[in-house]
């Protein structure tokens, strides 16, 4: 599993501080097939305003980092695109996900909830 | 499936940038939608240049993009550099093309196997006597012992016989409209066996092998039927004649199968039966071939038929043998039978042809290799022109790999361009190849497809060639050393010893081509050259048939009657033309002596005969018409020497041993000069002539079917005459027919074929060798020049006269031209062992063929250097100096 090499959704501190700098590294690719997989096609800010306010604005996805996760995501075949015309006239990509996309989906979200649960436990024993 | 959509990324390009920084923006304008402001949604939003960078790696994949703008930046590299470029694209395509030609021909007479079934179990059958520590092999057997073998091994293996295929002239309409077409005797179950299947009609079975001369039938093959016919299907039930006999098309066969002889591609098939030796025990016309059923092994059906052929041939000659000479005798009794594996068919040609076809393959290789070394060279200069470009890529950043992958890609373009040139090349130059092997009249047909093989083929040798000559320079390139390169003071020694050691490997190369073309050249010099005894010029051979056999009188009347036509000089009839007549010999008794042991051939010729080819008569007198066998023979010297102690032998008799050790008394009434029998390579042989009046029992002449009419005409070029000859003929006398007009020479012309064959190519390749060689030094003495231009103008500047500067221009060239001559000589010494068979009269170590490459490379070496020498010679110091 390849991960981009900068950081790609952020935890916001709080309204007005700066970004943590630790970042959830991967975690963009599961929040995108799960939000995809409750609401399909939407297009890219659609996704990012959803990640944004389903956590309350704790969770920031970096504007112009989502593109690129979204190709290689096409790519590896997880999700598939279209252009459609709006009804303000304007174009848009909007996406979906492929029943790989959805086990991918089911893989990713079964490691989350391991991790989650690991660091659960280390913050509970040690 | 993912990689095909990233090759149609890739090939999109800019489409491709369109689409993501639409995508991109329509993202900012729905933040602006929503209500954010524009530069505060631009600022969050980040570089979208590194944005549109990231999703076309991922779209496209880095390496693969990567590998594109290579291309694009190699070729327009390439196109920068034109003359470079094109020199080193021509070299390289010419080389890959004569590969591809070579391997063309090798392919279709070795490997491709023939288009029938079982092909895998097919075997040729030759058989093999040693006498006097030669080995004598040969594919030839008799009808009759055929059949034995064949019912003796049947519960293991199936026997087919074939006869050569011969060009024959046959009628369709008229007996004067002849045409040739290539015809073949076959058992009539080869289709069967064979698998093959008609296209039309029916093909030839076993009910065709039954009477002697009883299946006057014939069988088309595809392709004969499509260029004699045009796929005319009401062709079944058109009948020809053939000889003496018409006869009846049955069928066509269906697919591509033309005969089990690669280089003859049969036209019509014959039963067996109709041949007219398919009766005689001593008249060996047949190739047997083999196929074993399955699960069968070779060794026991082999085993086989070596015992019935000895106990046949035992039975055969009777007590003939008891009279021969020991090691004669058992020669012959001991004969063995050897299986030969023969899945790609079995030819003349591809015996014959094997040798040398490897031996062009050598040559070809070499001149390959050549053509590498110069691209090299050329991609070094090259590269050393670029050494601050890759210093530059390096310091910024350009990692090896990169480097190197920037390297091979662009010999990668020009491989492949020259591997387009080269198929291109082979496309043309295969069948032309093909064309030289045999005289116009009689060539040699092979089907050349360019089918999967010879595709990967090229591609293999355009891979190994990018390895080759990319992969040298892109090491050396990768390996530089930014801060010493961007400074200029790169270590230039290395790079020079390089390009020099590879144009040491050119030279040595060359003169190896050089030397064996020499070889072959002068072989075929010496061939073509060489005494046959008789005069081939302005004589045409005329096989000529009755329509039912004529007594010996009225064919002399025949002869009598062409002697008075204008322009013909003189006239002569033989039972075979000289040169192309098989072998014809039997043993000499002389005064009731046992033989001793010396073949003497024979030819049964006319009073006239000698005259007509211009054989010197030296003692005695010509044959007259009362002559006749047994009774009176001409002689040549030869046959003086080996029974007469090489006093004449006009007057004396002797006895000829026929087979069955039957005696004939003969004397001999004249001695003619020597000739050349059977083969222009033999040794003269000794010769008996006999005179065509055979007296039989009682006393009766036998009449005769057919005879070879030996025409002298006054014109040189005798072809003229021919449908002259044609029609005069049946005018005269309309119980006579030609079957079939060929010219003396063209007979003569048809021994030197290989010879002519390998010396044409040889010298072919050897121009190449020569003018890649040439390309090579050239360029780099150029470089040399180039490099050294500073030095040479300081030189000029304190005096350095021009000879001083051609010197040390040329100084280093010249040390490797000698050292690579050297190595070229002792590999071409060491060579010459394989190829010594094709040789006739000429040594390797003679010193005319030693010299004669030398001086030919010094000499191309000396023109290729002079302009670098002119450039260094005309280098302004002044200028020069001022530059830096």
């Amino acid at each position: 599993m390849e991960h981009f090499p900068y950081s790609d959704v952020y935890i916001l501190g709080g309204p007005g501080m700066p970004p943590k700098s630790d970042a959830l590294q991967g975690s963009l690719d599961l929040l995108v097939l799960k939000i995809l997989s409750r609401r399909p096609q939407l297009h890219g800010y659609a996704i990012m305003s959803a990640i944004q306010e389903i956590s309350d604005e704790v969770l920031r996805v970096e504007e112009g980092s989502l593109y690129p996760a979204l190709h290689r995501m096409e790519e590896a075949g997880w999700i598939r695109a279209e252009w459609i015309t709006k009804e303000t006239g304007r174009r848009a990509r909007i996406y979906e996900v492929t029943p790989a996309g959805r086990k991918q989906l089911g893989t990713e979200e079964s490691r989350w909830r391991a991790v989650a649960a690991a660091v659960n436990r280390v913050l509970r024993e040690a | 499936m993912r990689i095909w959509q990233r090759l149609t990324n890739l090939l999109r390009g800019n489409g491709l940038n369109r689409e993501i920084d639409e995508e991109l923006e329509s993202h900012i304008a729905e933040a602006v939608a929503n209500g954010r402001d524009p530069s505060e949604a631009r600022r969050a939003f980040g570089s979208s240049l590194r944005h549109r960078e990231a999703s076309r790696d991922a779209r496209i994949g880095a390496w693969l993009d990567s590998l594109r703008s290579d291309a694009i930046f190699g070729l327009r590299q390439l196109r920068k550099n034109k003359i470079t470029s094109i020199a080193a694209v021509l070299s390289l395509g010419l080389a890959v093309g004569s590969c591809m030609a070579a391997f063309r021909l090798i392919d279709a007479v070795l490997l491709r196997p023939l288009p029938v079934a079982n092909a895998d179990r097919l075997y040729e059958a030759p058989r093999h006597a040693v006498l006097k520590n030669e080995s004598f092999t040969f594919n030839s057997w008799s009808y009759p012992l055929f059949k034995e073998m064949r019912a003796g091994v049947k519960d293991k293996a199936e026997l087919i016989s074939v006869s050569d295929a011969e060009p024959m002239d046959l009628a369709y309409k008229s007996d004067q409209d002849v045409e040739r077409a290539q015809a073949q005797y076959v058992s009539g179950w080869m289709f069967p066996t064979f698998g093959l299947r008609p296209k039309l009609g029916r093909l030839l079975s076993e009910n065709d092998n039954v009477q002697p001369g009883g299946h006057p039938y014939a069988v088309l093959s595809q392709n004969y039927w499509k260029s004699r016919f045009g796929e005319d299907p009401s062709v079944i039930g058109r009948t020809f004649r053939m000889g003496n006999r018409v006869y009846e098309i049955v069928g066509v066969i269906d697919g591509k199968f033309t005969g089990t002889e690669p280089g003859k591609m049969v036209d019509i098939f014959i039963p067996a039966m109709m041949h007219p030796g398919v009766t005689a025990n001593d008249w060996g016309w047949l190739r047997a071939l083999v196929i074993l059923k399955p699960g069968m092994a070779a060794e026991p059906v082999r085993a086989k038929m070596e015992v019935i052929t000895r106990t046949y041939e035992t039975q055969r000659m009777g007590g003939a043998t008891d009279s021969m000479p020991k090691d004669v005798r058992d020669a012959f009794l001991n004969q063995q039978v050897w299986l030969e594996p023969a899945a790609s068919g079995a030819s003349e040609l591809r015996t014959n042809t094997r040798r040398p076809l490897a031996i062009l393959g050598v040559l070809v290789v070499l001149v390959l290799l050549i053509a590498c070394a110069n691209v090299a060279n050329l991609m070094t200069a090259q590269a050393a022109a670029r050494a601050r470009e890759m210093a530059l890529r390096v310091s910024i950043g350009g990692g090896r790999w990169r480097l190197v992958q920037l390297v091979l890609v662009q010999s990668g373009c020009m491989a492949f361009l020259a591997a387009a040139l080269g198929a291109l090349f082979a496309w043309w130059a295969a069948p032309f190849v093909v064309g030289m092997i045999n005289p116009p009249d009689n060539p040699a047909r092979l089907l050349l497809p360019a089918d999967w093989r010879v595709l990967a083929f090229g591609l293999g040798i355009s891979l190994a060639v990018t390895l080759l000559f990319g992969l040298l320079p892109a090491l050396r390139a990768s390996r530089v050393n930014p801060v010493s390169a961007l400074k200029g003071g790169e270590d230039p020694h290395a790079r020079r010893r390089l390009m020099h050691s590879l144009i040491g490997v050119q030279v040595a190369f060359c003169f190896l081509v050089l030397f064996v073309a020499s070889l072959f050249v002068t072989t075929f010099e010496r061939l073509s050259h060489v005494a046959t005894g008789f005069s081939a010029n302005g004589v045409l051979v005329v096989d000529t048939v009755a329509k039912q056999p004529q007594s010996v009188e009225y064919w002399n009347q025949l002869l009598e009657h062409l002697r008075h036509v204008p322009g013909i000089k003189a006239v002569g009839m033989s039972d075979a033309p000289l040169l192309a007549g098989g072998n014809w010999s039997n043993f000499i008794s002389v005064d009731g002596n046992p033989p001793n042991g010396i073949h003497a051939y024979m030819r049964r010729v006319s009073p006239g005969w000698i005259d007509a080819l211009e054989i010197p008569l030296i003692r005695g007198r010509d044959f007259l018409p009362q002559d006749s066998q047994p009774e009176s023979a001409l002689v040549n010297q030869a046959f003086a020497e080996a029974h007469f102690d090489g006093k004449s032998p006009v007057g004396r008799t002797f006895d000829i041993v026929f087979s069955g050790n039957h005696h004939e008394q003969f004397q001999a009434v004249g001695l003619v000069g020597n000739v050349r029998y059977s083969d222009l390579r033999q040794p003269f042989v000794p010769q008996v002539y006999v005179p065509f009046p055979i007296l039989s029992d009682k006393g009766k002449v036998e009449s005769m079917g057919n005879a070879e009419l030996i025409v002298r005409t006054s014109n040189p070029n005798p072809v003229l005459l021919s449908q002259f000859i044609r029609d005069e003929i049946p005018r005269a006398r309309p119980e006579f027919r030609v079957s079939r007009i060929r010219t003396q020479s063209e007979i003569n012309l048809s021994h030197t074929v290989r010879e002519r064959l390998l010396a044409t190519l040889a010298v072919f390749f050897a121009l190449v060798a020569l003018l890649l060689a040439g390309i090579g030094l050239y360029g780099v003495l150029h470089y040399y020049v180039m490099q050294r231009r500073r030095e040479i103008g300081i030189r000029i500047a304190v005096g350095a006269d021009a000879v001083h500067i051609a010197r040390i221009v040329t100084i280093d060239a010249l040390v490797v031209l000698v050292i690579g001559s050297v190595a070229g000589l002792a590999l071409g010494m060491a060579s010459t062992r394989f190829m010594d068979t094709l040789f006739y009269e000429v040594k390797a170590s003679d010193p005319t063929i030693m010299l004669l490459p030398a001086a030919i490379l010094f000499a191309v070496a000396l023109l290729a250097s002079v302009p670098a020498v002119i450039r260094a010679v005309r280098i302004d110091p002044a200028s020069m100096l001022r530059v830096e």
